[in-house]
């Protein structure tokens, strides 16, 4: 009788809760463990971390920020991993040749935070750090001192802003009209050439004429354009500032050239603040510096948000369409068992295998085909026969459908057979019956597939890689040159940003931080597009609801 | 003379009901009465449910079909507008007519039969609409899309559907949102709101309380002055109150047929007589 409480525990399965809570309390830890790691490596990136100067045994001096301290491994030694070393960046990438130092702690006989010592964001060679000496302004001297000069940065810095943006403007909007017109007249004159070589007889003077006409204006105009921007960039880069390097070395920095600049260890709490949310921002909001390893990631998430919905624009009528046919018209019977097995096992086949598909079958076969058709005048340079943004989402939406067919086939069979009675009892056809009936109350259902292949295709890197993702695109996809959506341009992708800025870059432990931050956005941006989704589907489920049978 | 006394129908009952029923006498002999079966036969695969039904529902009459659990009444009711056609595998042959309109003819529209003959079912099944597109549903499905007709209509409908004071001020909230007896009643609404020429009720009241219960067999009545009504029911009572002829099914054949009168109260068929007092069923 003893045994019997026992084993009747047992036969209760109270082991079994227990088990499957730990089952679920580490699945919990896991994805908490993934998430904390990324938002404190990704989020502390853009704290100004104070910059300290390290007088070694050897009397030389160095000045960077600590990233990093570790244990030295030695071993079969008594020192092994007793003694630790400081990995410091530098900057100064110019003058160095390197980003980051390791420093043997045991070196060091003195450590200072200096005042009025700078951390320099630039426009190349990673940051400078250093102490402002001297500002001139077309080689007359200005004022001189570190003090000084540290007064007078954040004006200069305001103005190598608007310079900067003054510039852009005329380079990338009126200079690249005018490119955008002599290219277009150079495709007319190619389609010329072509039409000649097909019917030689016709007469193309008129229209050569024309073209050239338009050419010669357009040329004209733009070495006006190119003059006034000469004028506009030599007169920002006129101003420049002397840094002076913590080993006494001189280097001198356009103003226009100078992105941000902050006394890291004369900051108050506002001021830290503020730098934080400045570089947030320009992370968010700007467009990549430095291969990638500095600036923002905005075309990338200008460019994951405008492929999932041209994804979404492609799967939810192939997928619903597909449900359809498949649970409304479709004769139940061993075929179409097949057909069903057959798309759910697609859901299964590796993302890579779809991308080479993508590649030979959107890219080069329907892409080409478009080339050779419409646009056989620029040949060889492919137009549409290259990857770009539509092929890419075709391909991700060809990846998804599956998701959307599945949940949309449960949709459609979930909706009650009285209800499709009393609509057809009314006279209404199939076809009324699904439009009007069926289809709304599945609609909630459907945006669940729909939040499900969104998900999936917001994170998809290997695919893409072959069907038109790029480090570094130069045009968004959308902009204000007719047609608008250039959905033959390639794109920027943050996932593909992480694995390039990761494990690609020139620059891999400056580039590291950015890797924490890029997920950070590509997580921020699952989650919001879902989100959508998902109030959207409430909001339909309110509408919709069934009511208490 | 049905269009007249449509547009005449008032919505108080008895007395006019009577009326109707003189006037109908002196029609009788001339036409063909609303609904003829002939001969109905249907197999559900192998199976045979129906056998040689032969049957005549007259026009603006309550005719109650009763009998057992699958004895084939509400097959015979899904005959009459065609619903059996979205089963798989079902076979039927015979003769049935809705107001010279034959049902099972090969050049006949299976739409238009059912824009002719509305139907309630057993579990109500509004949509998961507002009240207002509910009721107008069917004038939207055959085109119809003026406001004003719709309105006219959805007001029309639901005061024969006795809903509208109830429903008048929120007509824009789901169909959903009712009770069970309201929403039964706006799927009454709604199968009038076409102005169909017969209407089948197939077990309207199973799901009800006996308060809703009630306001459906009220409504029934005042239905009778517009419509031919076919109503299958598992409550004696309620075809002993509704209805002016009565059916008996059993095993698919259809054993009697009298009115209601006559057959609650001296049934010709001893099977008839079994069931109605309860010993078998």
């Amino acid at each position: 009788m003893a045994e019997a409480p026992s084993l009747s525990k047992w036969k209760r399965g109270e082991p079994m809760i227990w088990l499957t809570g730990s089952a679920l309390g580490l699945c919990i830890l896991m994805i908490v463990g993934l998430i904390g790691v990324i938002l404190v490596n990704g989020l502390s990136f853009f704290w100004p971390q104070p910059l300290q100067l390290l007088t070694l045994k050897d009397q030389s001096v160095v000045l960077g920020e600590v990233v990093n301290r570790e244990a030295i491994p030695n071993p079969g030694h008594p020192d092994h991993l007793k003694r630790h070393r400081l990995q410091l960046r530098v900057g100064n990438r110019d003058l160095y040749g390197i980003d980051f130092r390791w420093i043997d702690e045991s070196e060091i006989v003195k450590r200072e935070a200096p005042h009025a010592a700078y951390l320099v964001e630039r426009r190349e060679y990673g940051p400078l750090l250093g102490t402002p000496v001297l500002l001139k302004d077309a080689e007359r001297e200005v004022v001189r001192g570190p003090e000084a000069v540290g007064e007078a940065l954040p004006a200069l810095i305001r103005k190598a802003a608007a310079d900067r943006a003054a510039i852009q403007k005329i380079e990338k909007g009126e200079i690249g009209e005018i490119n955008y017109r002599i290219e277009r007249a150079r495709l007319r004159t190619r389609k010329l050439d072509f039409e000649r070589r097909q019917d030689p007889s016709r007469d193309q003077a008129a229209a050569r004429a024309k073209i050239e006409k338009e050419i010669a204006e357009a040329q004209a105009l733009y070495a006006e354009k190119q003059a006034a921007l000469e004028g506009i960039v030599a007169a920002a880069a006129r101003s420049s500032v002397t840094f002076r390097s913590a080993d006494g070395r001189e280097k001198e920095l356009r103003t226009l050239d100078i992105y941000r600049a902050y006394p890291a260890n004369d900051l108050a709490w506002g001021a830290r603040l503020a730098v934080y949310a400045g570089r947030l921002w320009e992370f968010f909001a700007d467009d990549p510096r430095e291969s990638n390893t500095e600036g923002g990631i905005f075309p990338a998430i200008f460019g994951t948000v405008m492929m999932v919905f041209v994804m979404s624009l492609i799967v939810v009528p192939l997928g619903v369409l597909a449900a359809l046919y498949l649970r409304e018209y479709a004769k139940q019977g061993t075929l179409v068992r097949t057909v069903r097995i057959a798309v759910n096992n697609l859901a299964g086949v590796p993302s890579i295998v779809f991308g080479v598909f993508g590649l030979g079958f959107f890219v080069y076969f329907v892409g080409g085909g478009i080339d050779r058709i419409f646009f056989p005048e620029a040949l060889p340079t492919p137009t549409f026969g290259t990857g770009g943004i539509l092929w890419a989402s075709l391909t991700l939406a060809l990846l998804t459908v599956p998701v959307v067919i599945v949940a949309s086939e449960e949709a459609l069979a979930a909706v009650p057979r009285s209800m499709r009675e009393a609509s057809l009892a009314m006279g209404a056809t199939k076809f009324q019956t699904i439009l009007r009936v069926v289809l709304p109350a599945a609609g909630p259902g459907i945006l669940t597939g729909l939040i499900l292949a969104m998900a999936r295709g917001a994170g998809e890197v290997a695919p893409l890689m072959l069907t038109g993702v790029v480090k570094l695109a130069p045009e968004l996809p959308l902009d204000g040159f007719f047609p608008f959506f250039h959905l033959d341009r390639k794109f920027m992708h943050l996932g593909f940003h992480i694995y390039d800025v990761g494990f690609q870059s020139p620059n891999v432990e400056a580039a590291k931080p950015m890797v924490y931050t890029t997920t950070i956005f590509l997580l921020v941006i699952v989650v919001l597009l879902n989100l959508t989704a998902i109030v959207v589907r409430n909001k339909l489920r309110e509408r919709y609801k069934t009511g208490a049978f | 003379m049905s269009q007249e006394l449509k547009a005449a129908a008032p919505d108080t009952g008895l007395r006019i009901r009577t009326e109707v029923k003189a006037q109908d006498a002196a029609a009788a002999e001339v036409r063909e009465p609303d609904i003829v079966i002939r001969d109905i036969n249907l197999c559900y695969g192998s199976n045979h449910v129906l056998h040689d039904i032969s049957m005549d529902m007259e026009d603006r009459r309550v005719t109650a079909l009763i009998g057992p659990s699958g004895c084939g009444k509400s097959t015979l009711l899904r005959c009459i507008n065609r619903m059996n056609d979205l089963i798989d595998d079902v076979k039927t042959w015979g003769t049935l007519r809705v107001k010279g309109l034959d049902i099972n003819a090969r050049t006949t529209d299976v739409i238009e039969v059912r824009r002719r003959v509305g139907m309630v079912f057993q579990k109500s099944n509004p949509f998961p609409k507002s009240i207002y597109e509910n009721v107008v549903y069917g004038l939207r499905i055959a085109g119809i899309n003026d406001k004003a007709t719709l309105d006219e209509a959805c007001e029309r409908s639901l005061k024969g559907a006795a809903l509208w004071e109830e429903v008048k001020d929120r007509l824009g909230e789901s169909g959903l949102g009712l009770s069970g007896g309201q929403m039964q009643r706006l799927c009454i609404a709604r199968a009038i709101a076409v102005e169909p020429e017969v209407l089948l009720m197939d077990e309207p009241c199973s799901a009800l309380d006996p308060i809703a219960t009630l306001k459906i067999e009220e409504l029934i009545y005042q239905l009778k002055e517009k419509y031919t009504i076919v109503i299958v029911t598992h409550n004696l009572q309620q075809a002993a109150r509704v209805s002016d002829r009565t059916a008996f099914f059993w095993l698919g054949r259809l054993v009697e047929y009298a009115t209601t009168a006559d057959m609650f109260t001296k049934p010709k068929d001893k099977l008839t007589e079994d069931y109605i007092t309860g010993r078998f069923g």
